[in-house]
């Protein structure tokens, strides 16, 4: 790789050409400090926070953007730099409604750590008081525009999706993030993936929040309350109580939950267990039957919205399996209820997942396993369990480890490393290598479908079948693939996508990853590595040997595809319109 | 906002249709392509409505909200069809500084409509305009091609009665 010399206060470094000095400086160990810096993703040097003082340069420049140069000298900490910075926040301040107290992005927002680290202890300039401009059209989501810094960054993320609902409307002071002409967002084609609000600086964006409504079921003595959380969650929780970012906190979050009060802790992974049974059999009644082919996983929310109003045609080759979610809600109001002699409508089912698509989700349509009750009944995120822990007082850290309750909280690893990308893929090659091969002959882990990478493929020569796998994450990425099979170029049996890139792990309702962070660390494969760590501890590997999925159908569903397991496990699909005139 | 949503139905009519697919397959993959296509999609429909932007997007294989983004930046782009009766107030700084305001929203609320849009029955829009170079006349506004110069706000109503 080519690399240019250059100093940067003084310290000499080595970067690769064409990388930009904000890059080169994290290198020497020296943080600049940026607001609407996303790498590979929102790099237009608006925000101006990161000037430097170049040598021979007309005046300071945005470090972001701005390419190395072999002999380039620049100073990050300058007086002149740090008066820019200290003028622009206070510019960026003069029209934001500072009500930090009583925000919910408070103790995570970007724009207040820079103001804090600047020193900025009062406000100079003061437009008109701003007045909150609340858009909360979506199910999932709520945007408020006084306190955007019109950073951009939700618009590329949007963009980046390949759904471009949101974007910079007017002008001048007149500017803000919208839709187009003026409808909420509920009125366009989102995919409520909630990838703005995770990498919104501040608290403009946020996911709804459905707090309010689990405490009140856990007051209510008349309600049976369980809980259950997704893969994805254990490994991003802790993060919200200053832990290592892929730390598995699953014994703690289990042990928090539980004395939150809830009647039972429970696993989404053992209903992920279920979803790979299903579709696993669909996968091979479809081979076998000539029915529609490549099949397409079904998990990703974000993903089936995509579909219904981007690639419409594509929605016979879509898994009729509900999410590991819907499972989990389907069997907790029929099978569950009727284990423990409770009716459905005295129960409250709350998931807690690493996504904001799931609060839309869960009031689909044919989401009732139980004719009459919705599945779940409220879907939360990772980062509102993690406010709910804290509002509990309890010391999270300092829980012991605990185990979730066994009736439904045993699960393979397989359903472990549903949150990573290519850990459904992997889950379900497992289970269908296994039939169509035997156990002994089956392999275990399926490296080629592992990784960040935004498409995989791979091909694996099962006996009487050759199946052609690949694995795409990020919905724009998933079009061009579908693009590519549509017109021929591509063939595939079994595809999976995942609506947010790199999988549930990177999901729209994980904790926020301040840009600092973000921008040098590999996160996702951090978060990522704590879920194929578990799988690969573990004896119990394969969906199929998971013993409640083997009582539940014995004692139960009756056949895997069968009829009663397609009435509680299974759900139907509908094109929607892209533009709602 | 001078880009309130029309309230006139849109009446775009297949020819119409048929000459903006031929610009927009002649922009296609020009690269900026975007800006000249609604330009020319201006100068066709006489405005860009909702319908339009959604062929120049689906058109081009851009985000609406691409479209629509720009079409509220530049104020070239106009989002509401023009009325029978153009009524312009001048905000040239010499009529700014005799009271265009008054001028403005005294006819505003005649007619019921903001700046930058049009009556229901599509007989008038009102806008405010840059300076018409009549500052000797400050306040000014226009209907058509007449010019009213000396404008008080008591005035209004007469110069209105003109164009029913």
């Amino acid at each position: 790789m080519d690399t240019v010399k250059l100093t940067i206060n003084g310290i000499e470094v080595e970067a690769p050409a064409g990388s930009t000095i904000i890059q080169a400086a994290n290198l020497a160990g020296i943080k600049i400090p940026s607001l609407c810096y996303l790498k590979d993703l929102n790099e237009i040097g608006a925000c101006r926070i990161c000037m430097v003082e170049v040598k021979g340069a007309k005046g300071l420049v945005a470090s972001c953007v701005y390419p190395v140069n072999e002999g380039m000298e620049v100073w990050t900490n300058t007086q002149k730099v740090r008066d820019a910075r200290k003028m622009t926040l206070e510019l960026l301040l003069s029209n934001h409604r500072m009500e930090c107290l009583t925000c919910r992005r408070s103790g995570t927002c970007e724009l207040q750590d820079l103001a804090h680290d600047f020193g900025i202890d009062k406000v100079r300039f003061q437009t008109e008081k701003m007045e909150p401009q609340i858009e909360d059209s979506a199910l999932h989501l709520v945007r408020d525009n006084s306190k955007c810094v019109l950073c951009r960054r939700c618009v590329a993320a949007c963009a980046a999706q390949g759904v471009g609902v949101i974007g910079c409307n007017e002008r001048g002071f007149q500017t803000e993030i919208g839709s187009p002409f003026g409808r909420g967002l509920v009125e366009t084609a989102c995919i409520s993936c909630g990838q703005c609000i995770v990498n919104c600086p501040t608290g403009a964006l946020t996911e709804r929040d459905d707090t309010g409504k689990v405490w009140e079921a856990l007051a209510d003595e008349t309600k049976h309350v369980v809980i259950a959380t997704a893969p994805s969650v254990r490994a991003g929780l802790g993060e919200c109580f200053g832990m290592p970012i892929g730390t598995n906190v699953e014994g703690k979050m289990v042990a928090a939950m539980r004395r939150m009060g809830f009647d039972g802790v429970f696993d989404v992974d053992t209903a992920a267990d279920f979803t790979i049974i299903e579709e696993g059999t669909e996968l091979l009644e479809r081979i076998k039957n000539g029915g529609v082919l490549p099949l397409i996983t079904s998990c990703s929310p974000g993903w089936i919205r995509y579909a219904e109003q981007y690639y419409p045609d594509f929605l016979p080759n879509i898994s009729s399996c509900k999410s590991p979610q819907g499972m989990f809600g389907g069997l907790m109001k029929t099978y569950y209820a009727e284990k423990m002699g409770i009716d459905p409508k005295d129960m409250v089912v709350v998931s807690v997942m690493p996504c904001t698509a799931k609060k839309y989700e869960i009031k689909r349509p044919d989401m009732q396993g139980a004719p009459g009750y919705q599945d779940i009944d409220i879907s939360i995120t990772t980062r509102e369990l993690g406010e709910m822990i804290k509002r509990s007082g309890l010391n999270f850290t300092a829980l012991p480890d605990e185990a979730f309750d066994p009736i439904f909280g045993i699960a393979s690893g397989a359903a472990d490393i549903f949150g990573a990308s290519g850990g459904v893929m992997e889950a379900a090659l497992r289970t269908v290598s296994a039939i169509l091969a035997g156990e002994e002959n089956a392999p275990l882990e399926f490296h080629e479908v592992r990784g960040l990478e935004s498409v995989k493929e791979a091909t694996y020569e099962l006996p009487g079948k050759t199946v052609r796998v690949a694995v795409v994450s990020g919905t724009k990425n998933a079009g061009a693939l579908l693009d590519a099979v549509r017109a021929g170029e591509k063939e595939y049996d079994f595809i999976e996508v995942m609506c947010c890139p790199g999988g549930c792990i990177n999901g729209g309702g994980q904790p926020y990853v301040p840009a600092e962070i973000k921008n040098f660390v590999d996160y996702r494969s951090l978060r990522a590595k704590a879920l194929y760590d578990e799988d690969a501890g573990k004896e119990l590997r394969k969906s199929h040997h998971n013993p409640i999925v083997q009582e539940v159908y014995a004692e139960y569903l009756g056949e895997w595809g069968g009829e009663k397991a397609h009435h509680i496990l299974h759900t139907t699909y509908q094109a929607q319109p892209k533009y709602r005139l | 906002m001078p880009n309130t949503k029309t309230v006139v139905p849109y009446s775009g009519t297949p020819e119409q249709e048929a000459q903006l697919k031929a610009v927009i397959a002649e922009y296609k993959d020009v690269p900026g392509g975007t800006m000249p296509v609604m330009q020319q999609a201006q100068e066709i429909f006489g405005y860009l409505p909702e319908e339009v932007q959604i062929m120049i997007a689906e058109g081009m294989g851009i985000p609406l909200e691409e479209v629509y983004g720009i079409s509220t930046f530049y104020s070239l782009y106009n989002l509401n069809p023009k009325g029978q009766y153009k009524i312009t107030v001048c905000l040239g700084t010499a009529c700014y500084v005799k009271g265009y305001q008054a001028i403005l929203d005294k006819i505003v609320a005649r007619l019921g409509c903001p700046v930058g849009s049009i009556s229901k029955d599509g007989k008038y829009s009102v806008d405010a305009t840059r300076c018409v170079g009549a500052c000797g006349l400050a306040p000014v506004m226009m209907v058509n091609d007449d010019v009213y110069g000396r404008m008080t706000p008591d005035q209004v109503d007469d110069v209105l009665a003109k164009y029913k």
